[in-house]
């Protein structure tokens, strides 16, 4: 079918939605979304959102603003942390307002707890910034945005993949998405499109992300040419359930957690003396591995423990009852008496689409590419530089992700449709058929398996030269692989095993970027750590990473970091 | 060690009739039966049908009848099922789509009538207050995810199509009893009928199906008193 709509948002996670509420109701929307829009992966979120009430103890929006650059290693776009830190109190409150039961205070306010990297007086010592509601903050913000959106009346398409995001002359067309249902291509022509498709933790074997987090929205408007921003920068969250990668919030060490190795040593002491267990998170992971690496794993294994032992039954049940029954379920740990095993697991991208304060997506010269936006975890604002801090995600798509939809309103009175191709699905019509015609050879499942599994070997915490390149010759095998990719199931409805193929195509491109942009910088800053270039090199990289994809190959170029407020100096904790 | 598995199979598209299938995976017991289900789709079957994403008991898209019992997907684990043989079949009640893929539409309608947001004139400089102790009335409530374990666990639910259920009515629970509300009464006028909280008789199979332990038989019987004391 083709559907014409003035806007299309795609993705229902926090961003999408809450853009999708500042679209005039005289404006005939689309939510598209691979899931039911309350499975997204923002309800994974779990400790807090970050916002300088002074609920708990003074702060301020300059301290959160400061921490944001340099947790990100200042690589951050200041006028965008100065934005996120101005704006978060008015967000919150006004997540507050439209229902979002945060935990509260003994008089009745908002109640926060300490983060890692978020502190008072710029770095004097942790300070209780994170709104939270228990440890489903994510979850409970969903479902807030997901009702204002039923009671809004939003069109929203659910169990729709996108497949292919059409810009003709810089200018959006539309987008090809597959129907799971059916088995059926529909195009989606629109004046405006939102991709608010979120991150891609799959690239990487051990992670927290869900199994839908495979950044189709940022992958297909690479491969339609847009330049993908500081793809190197790869979070890995320290506290990841062992050998699954579930995540356990940082809000179990703002409760009081610590970290130990075999010896029982708090070992964060040595490498973050002031912050210790509240460090931001590529510091903490990189101890952990640090830990492990030097044999200090527990019982010589590739893990640590989390000792929530002494915070107490009673606010264990009040503050992080999710994670003590992830642990009892998936562990059989009672987190009251024993330590969680933990593993550093990859949880979240700070590059993506490049755009603007406003959402608008940027094209190598910087000019908006018209009727195209981008909010969240797929784009790159940069909010996050190389580092994100905990809590400024979720601020992060609330913040932008409104104001992306506000500048769709605004703009909608120019837009026009482009009509430049009248059939938009011929591309995806022809991939499909011919990803569909072989009658044997090798599934998706081993290949994926070999991509994340290089991806962790490769080009994980700890990185390097000779290993990358290694990496990026044996994703050369893993692309040919794919070029004779075997479909086994061959009906249209809820054929999860096309769709997993072609998320593939999506982990394969964006593993590409990210071992390409690290390849390329040659220093250590944020969650990018070189072993052969162990320092930051301010003078030469003090720049974004931008990869395209060009008719003659990849092309890497650099643009300038905003510094307003805060100049760069040696980042300890 | 290998554990057989007999998984309800259907596509319309295809089969006259719903079948059983059996497959034996290799799996550890600490291994989620979602594990299984992956191993089974990725490396024998890859015509099997079922939904899943976050796969710890966040998002809520595994539900399924696992051994009778429904549950989520990601959340069970072999060594639960000593019997060496899984049984995994759709919700019931709920239309089977394919396999284990079941048409969630009509659920969804039935949280969307009860209105799933907050109703509140007021919009205050900063946040509304409200005491810790009030916030603790919803504290169970917010934990559900709308897998629909528990309507799809309800006897009543599932003989008289009527009863909305027990998820729209945990929905409901942690509106009327949010302090901040103002519809509180419209609410409960609602849900003061058969379809409403008093075809529930305390069957309590919702509460022992919730993934997220949200006592909801107990949430149900709340909404009945309020409406007794409001009426």
């Amino acid at each position: 079918m083709e559907f014409i709509h003035d806007v299309v948002i795609v993705g229902s996670g926090l961003a999408g939605l809450r853009a999708a509420l500042e679209i005039p109701v005289t404006a005939k929307v689309a939510l598209l979304s691979k899931v039911f829009p309350t499975r997204s992966h923002s309800g994974a979120a779990q400790g807090g959102i970050s916002a300088a009430l002074g609920n708990e103890e003074p702060d301020s929006w300059e301290w959160h603003m400061y921490d944001t650059v340099k947790g990100g290693d200042y690589l951050t776009d200041q006028d965008a942390a100065e934005t996120l830190a101005r704006d978060a109190e008015r967000a919150v409150y006004e997540l507050e307002h439209i229902g979002a039961p945060f935990n509260r205070t003994s008089d009745g306010k908002i109640a926060q707890r300490a983060f890692g990297g978020h502190t008072r007086n710029f770095g004097e010592g942790p300070v209780k910034r994170a709104c939270y509601a228990s440890d489903r903050t994510g979850r409970v913000i969903l479902d807030t945005l997901y009702g204002k959106a039923v009671e809004k009346s939003i069109q929203i398409f659910s169990e729709f993949v996108l497949i292919d995001l059409i810009v003709e002359r810089g200018k959006v067309s539309g987008l090809v998405a597959y129907e799971l249902a059916t088995g059926e291509l529909h195009t989606f022509r629109a004046r405006a499109v939102l991709i608010a498709t979120g991150g891609f933790g799959g690239v990487y074997k051990t992670n927290s992300n869900c199994f839908s987090n495979t950044g189709d929205g940022v992958y297909l408007s690479y491969r339609a040419g847009i330049p993908l921003e500081d793809m190197e920068f790869v979070q890995f969250h320290p506290t990841g359930i062992h050998g699954l990668g579930v995540l356990i919030s940082e809000a179990t060490r703002g409760e009081g957690g610590i970290l130990r190795n075999n010896a029982g040593q708090r070992f964060m002491e040595l490498y973050a003396p002031s912050l210790k267990d509240l460090a931001p998170r590529d510091v903490v992971s990189r101890a952990i591995w640090t830990e492990i690496r030097e044999g200090r794993g527990v019982n010589g294994e590739d893990y640590v423990n989390l000792d929530l032992t002494h915070i107490g039954a009673e606010r264990i049940e009040d503050k992080l009852s999710d994670i003590s029954s992830f642990a009892k379920i998936y562990l059989g740990v009672d987190v009251t008496t024993d330590p969680i095993a933990v593993t550093p697991t990859c949880h979240y991208m700070m590059g993506g689409i490049p755009t603007d304060l406003n959402g608008r997506v940027l094209n190598r010269f910087n000019e908006p590419i018209v009727g195209l936006y981008s909010a969240g975890e797929a784009a790159c604002v940069s909010v996050h530089g190389a580092n994100r801090l905990g809590t400024n995600s979720l601020l992060d798509l609330v913040v932008f992700g409104r104001r992306a939809g506000k500048m769709i309103a605004e703009e909608l009175k120019q837009l026009d449709f482009n009509n430049h191709s009248s059939n938009l699905d011929e591309v995806s019509r022809h991939r499909i058929e011919s990803l569909l015609a072989p009658s044997h050879g090798e599934r998706s499942f081993p290949i994926r398996n070999d991509l994340q599994t290089l991806m962790m070997d490769r080009c994980s915490v700890f990185r390097n030269e000779a290993d990358m390149l290694k990496g990026l010759s044996g994703l050369e095998s893993i692309k040919d692989r794919y070029k004779s990719i075997f479909i086994q199931n061959r009906n249209p409805r809820y054929n999860t095993d096309l769709t997993e193929a072609l998320e593939l195509e999506c982990l394969i491109g964006l593993a590409e970027t990210i071992l390409k942009s690290a390849i390329a910088r040659q220093e250590s800053r944020g969650a990018h750590y070189r072993e052969d270039f162990p320092n930051r090199d301010d003078k030469n990289w003090l720049k974004h990473t931008m990869i395209q994809n060009r008719s003659d190959g990849t092309e890497i170029f650099y643009k300038p970091v905003n510094i307003s407020r805060f100049e760069p100096k040696a980042r300890t904790y | 060690m290998e554990i057989k598995f007999r998984i309800f199979r259907f596509d319309p598209d295809v089969d006259a009739q719903p079948y059983y299938k059996e497959y034996f995976v290799q799996a550890q017991g600490n291994e989620r039966v979602l594990d299984c289900l992956n191993r089974i789709k990725w490396t024998q079957d890859g015509t099997l049908g079922y939904r899943m994403s976050c796969a710890h008991g966040v998002c809520g898209s595994d539900a399924m009848r696992i051994n009778g019992k429904c549950g989520l997907a990601c959340q069970k684990l072999v060594k639960d099922f000593d019997s060496g043989e899984i049984l995994v079949e759709p919700l019931p009640s709920f239309r089977p789509l394919k396999d284990l893929i079941v048409d969630m539409n009509p659920f969804f309608e039935r949280v969307a009538q009860i209105r799933p947001y907050l109703i509140a004139s007021d919009t205050p400089e900063k946040e509304r207050l409200q005491s810790p102790e009030d916030r603790k009335k919803m504290d169970l409530a917010i934990r559900c995810i709308l897998c629909a374990c528990c309507s799809a666990s309800c006897p009543v639910a599932n003989r008289d199509d009527a009863f909305r259920g027990p998820a729209p009515l945990v929905q409901a629970f942690r509106r009327i009893f949010d302090s901040r509300d103002e519809e509180k009464l419209q609410r409960l006028d609602q849900l003061n009928n058969k379809e409403g909280v008093w075809s529930c008789v305390n069957h309590f199979e919702c509460t022992r199906a919730c993934p997220k332990e949200i006592p909801v038989t107990k949430c149900i019987n709340l909404i009945k008193a309020e409406i007794k004391k409001t009426g």
